[in-house]
């Protein structure tokens, strides 16, 4: 009897043992930097998921420790994976321990720390005095009830990148693609002289979709917010994308899309001719794409009918401050000063290669034609000049509660359907919708 | 007084398993407890937790994703359970052989890959079932002549690198369960067998069978909860907990999903009692079945 009871238990313990392995063991590097403070200054830590924005604020910290010798700053910085950062900081954040000083949360992620009552500090205060100078609807990408929680990074406006080399080869100008059908009949001369794709269908990244739904003035969601992936925007999205994926002019690749280190080494290799991605993919090219310098050249996004807008903002990092950190008031300042002053906006360009959401810089010359500066090497054209050709064009995707989860289904199943299975757009999309509702509730 | 007490037949054994009754109830049983009240919670950290009865529940029988992922966790334990018992087993009683040369080599390099880290090894297996032409897996296809294969786009062949991470990992440790379950079979029952003329298939049948199920019976036991509980190896085959159309998605993969990607606690935990009670119901069947709570005669 008391054997039955106790292999009753043993299967309890370890069943429950079991389900308990699931830690995920990825600590991200640590390191100081001081910026030339003193003894006496306050170590602030700082968490992010993109080491280069650490240079920036390494840069960003020496002019602060300068101007401001009373109040000196060492900053912690940890980097770590994209999705492990954001697991850690929300349950750091949620419950009160934890947390660093300031942190990275990426607009995908946003939505789910506005949830209920935020654990972030309101940040209008110190975003007011910058506010006439920046992009208002990225400041309101990170707020909720006109309350600002995080400070964006930049616009992110969505350009084409085009491998001039593979396209003078077949004698393509990618100057003269407007439209998505001018950008078919380029592919396909491409693919039929090459054997080369002319651009990626991306199965698990959104930035497409995102560009064709902006062009037609339409979103992922309604006006009050409610997911609607099946819209009749959605549906002609699609039905242009795989249009030119059944007539070999984009082909999925590995990785999902083109920001993935797959996909880099895909592009490095010639075998993908042209990206459409957010400005900030430029760092990838300097990065991880070296034998494509001198090669790539910056243009408009191709519209459906002419005459639609050719932008629209992509991604975007909100930096925050936690209700938990050390001295609020310091790190509030500092933040503005790194990330919204006139300097910092000039270095988020000379450093990490951003559009600063400051536009007066987009003007400033000798900032943005500096021929010291690596990404004015690097690209055949000035991305300024093609910025300043949209600048008026670049519509925005709103972030709503539903984002992440409208993100998420369709990254991992929607356009999995589509273009590796071949599925009905329609119906991928309405269950896509039926998914995200159920998911809702 | 202490000395008496301490003395005392009847308090000592107490005394001496009060360290696992202490970490199993605090450790086991209150977690255990306080996941149940979540589950008929609607929680966000940080906030305050709102009774909602059984609607974590409801959501839970209407929700696809979920049922995909019991379906893939349910599918990798069979797979897992039919690739793993036998294999580790015939591997055992060769290598347990008296003909056997290089016995240690085998055993520990069958051993070895238990003791690598799964990040590392599920990192190289996405590399060698990368879709590129120039993976591993690609390119031995190529010398026969195959197409190049999207291995973690499709569910069958993202569950073949699934279960070849899981056969690489876990034929080592299983098989030393079995070597010393073999270990424990007097060499007398061969010798006698010998003599009346049985063949090494008989031998095999009816003496090493028989006498191993106590083994085989843990190994399936741990077996099944290894396979409904998988998370880390999908997670770190496919970078992340998102796989394309799930294809890789476990049930404790979707209570990450929820409770730590998501924020929403309660669903995770009424996620995580259904799996405890899926486990139990298997197991303790499965128990039953191969008479494991008869009494002994």
């Amino acid at each position: 009897m008391i054997k039955k009871w106790f292999v009753g238990f043993l299967v309890l313990a370890m069943t429950m043992l079991w389900g308990c392995g699931g830690s995920n063991n990825a600590g991200g590097t640590s390191s100081v930097i001081d910026g030339g403070a003193g003894e006496d200054a306050t170590e602030l830590s700082y968490w992010t998921f993109v080491e280069l924005h650490g240079q920036h604020f390494e840069k960003m910290l020496g002019k602060w420790n300068q101007d401001n010798p009373d109040r000196q700053i060492k900053l912690n910085v940890t980097v770590m994976p994209y999705d492990d950062m954001h697991n850690k900081l929300s349950i750091a954040v949620q419950s009160g321990t934890g947390a660093p000083d300031i942190a990275d949360i990426e607009l995908g992620k946003f939505p789910d720390f506005l949830s209920g009552t935020p654990q972030l500090v309101p940040l209008n205060d110190v975003i007011d005095p910058y506010r006439d100078t920046i992009v208002q609807s990225r400041v309101d990408l990170y707020s909720k009830d006109d309350v600002n929680y995080g400070v964006p990074t930049h616009v992110g406006a969505s350009v084409a990148f085009y491998n001039t080399e593979i396209l003078e080869e077949v004698g393509v100008d990618y100057k003269e693609i407007v439209t998505w059908e001018d950008f078919k009949r380029a592919g396909m001369k491409v693919y039929e002289q090459t054997g080369k794709y002319m651009g990626t269908a991306d199965t698990s990244a959104s930035w497409q979709a995102s560009m064709l739904l902006a062009q037609q003035g339409a979103d992922y969601t309604d006006e009050a917010g409610n997911p609607q992936v099946n819209s009749e925007a959605m549906i002609r999205a699609m039905t242009v994308l795989k249009d030119l994926q059944d007539n070999q002019v984009i082909a999925t690749i590995a990785g999902g899309q083109p920001d993935t280190e797959e996909a880099y080494g895909e592009f490095n290799a010639g075998n993908y001719v042209s990206a459409f991605m957010p400005l900030w993919q430029m760092s990838r090219y300097t990065n991880y794409m070296p034998d494509l310098s001198g090669k790539i050249a910056i243009a408009p996004i191709p519209v459906i009918e002419e005459g639609m807008p050719r932008s629209v903002g992509g991604g975007g990092t909100g930096t925050v401050i936690t209700q938990t950190a050390k001295d609020i008031q310091l790190a509030k300042d500092f933040l503005a000063f790194a990330k919204l002053s006139l300097d910092a906006n000039k270095e988020i360009w000379n450093t990490l290669g951003f559009d600063p959401v400051n536009m007066d810089v987009w003007e400033m010359k000798e900032v943005t034609h500096n021929p010291e500066n690596a990404f004015v090497q690097y690209f055949v054209n000035n991305p300024f000049d093609v910025l300043n050709e949209i600048r008026d064009e670049i519509q925005l995707i709103k972030s709503t509660p539903a984002t992440p989860t409208i993100n998420n289904i369709l990254s991992t199943t929607t356009y999995n359907e589509i273009f590796e299975d071949g599925k009905d757009i329609t119906q991928a999309l309405n269950d896509a919708q039926q998914q995200i509702e159920q998911e809702l509730k | 007084m202490i000395r008496k007490f301490l003395y005392s037949q009847k308090v000592a054994p107490y005394v001496f398993v009060l360290p696992f009754i202490l970490v199993f109830l605090i450790f086991w049983v209150y977690p255990l407890g306080s996941s149940l009240g979540m589950s008929f919670q609607q929680i966000q950290l940080g906030q305050e937790a709102e009774w909602v009865g059984i609607s974590n529940y409801d959501k839970l029988l209407g929700d696809g994703i979920f049922m995909k992922a019991v379906l893939n966790s349910a599918v990798y334990m069979v797979l897992t359970l039919v690739i793993l018992i036998p294999l580790p087993m015939l591997f055992a009683v060769l290598i347990n052989h008296k003909f056997m040369w290089g016995r240690e080599f085998f055993k520990s390099s069958f051993f070895f890959p238990a003791l690598t880290s799964v990040v590392v090894a599920g990192t190289i297996f996405r590399l060698m079932f990368g879709e590129m032409e120039g993976s591993l897996i690609n390119s031995i296809l190529g010398w026969f002549g195959i197409e190049p294969v999207k291995f973690l786009k499709g569910q069958v062949t993202g569950f073949i690198a699934l279960l070849a991470l899981a056969a690489w990992r876990w034929t080592g440790v299983n098989m030393l369960y079995f070597l010393s379950g073999l270990k424990n079979i007097p060499d007398e029952y061969y010798e006698a067998a010998s003599i009346d003329g049985a063949s090494s298939f008989q031998k095999f049948m009816k003496i090493t069978m028989p006498l191993l199920k106590p083994t085989t019976i843990y190994v399936i036991t741990i077996s099944i909860y290894a396979g409904l509980a998988m998370f880390i190896e999908s997670m770190m085959l496919w970078n992340g907990n998102n796989s394309p159309k799930n294809i890789g998605l476990t049930i404790v993969g979707y209570l990450y999903r929820q409770g730590i990607e998501r924020n929403n606690l309660g669903y995770a935990a009424a996620v995580g009692i259904v799996l405890l009670a899926i486990t139990m119901v298997i197991n303790l069947s499965q128990l039953t079945l191969s008479g494991m709570f008869k009494k002994e005669e």
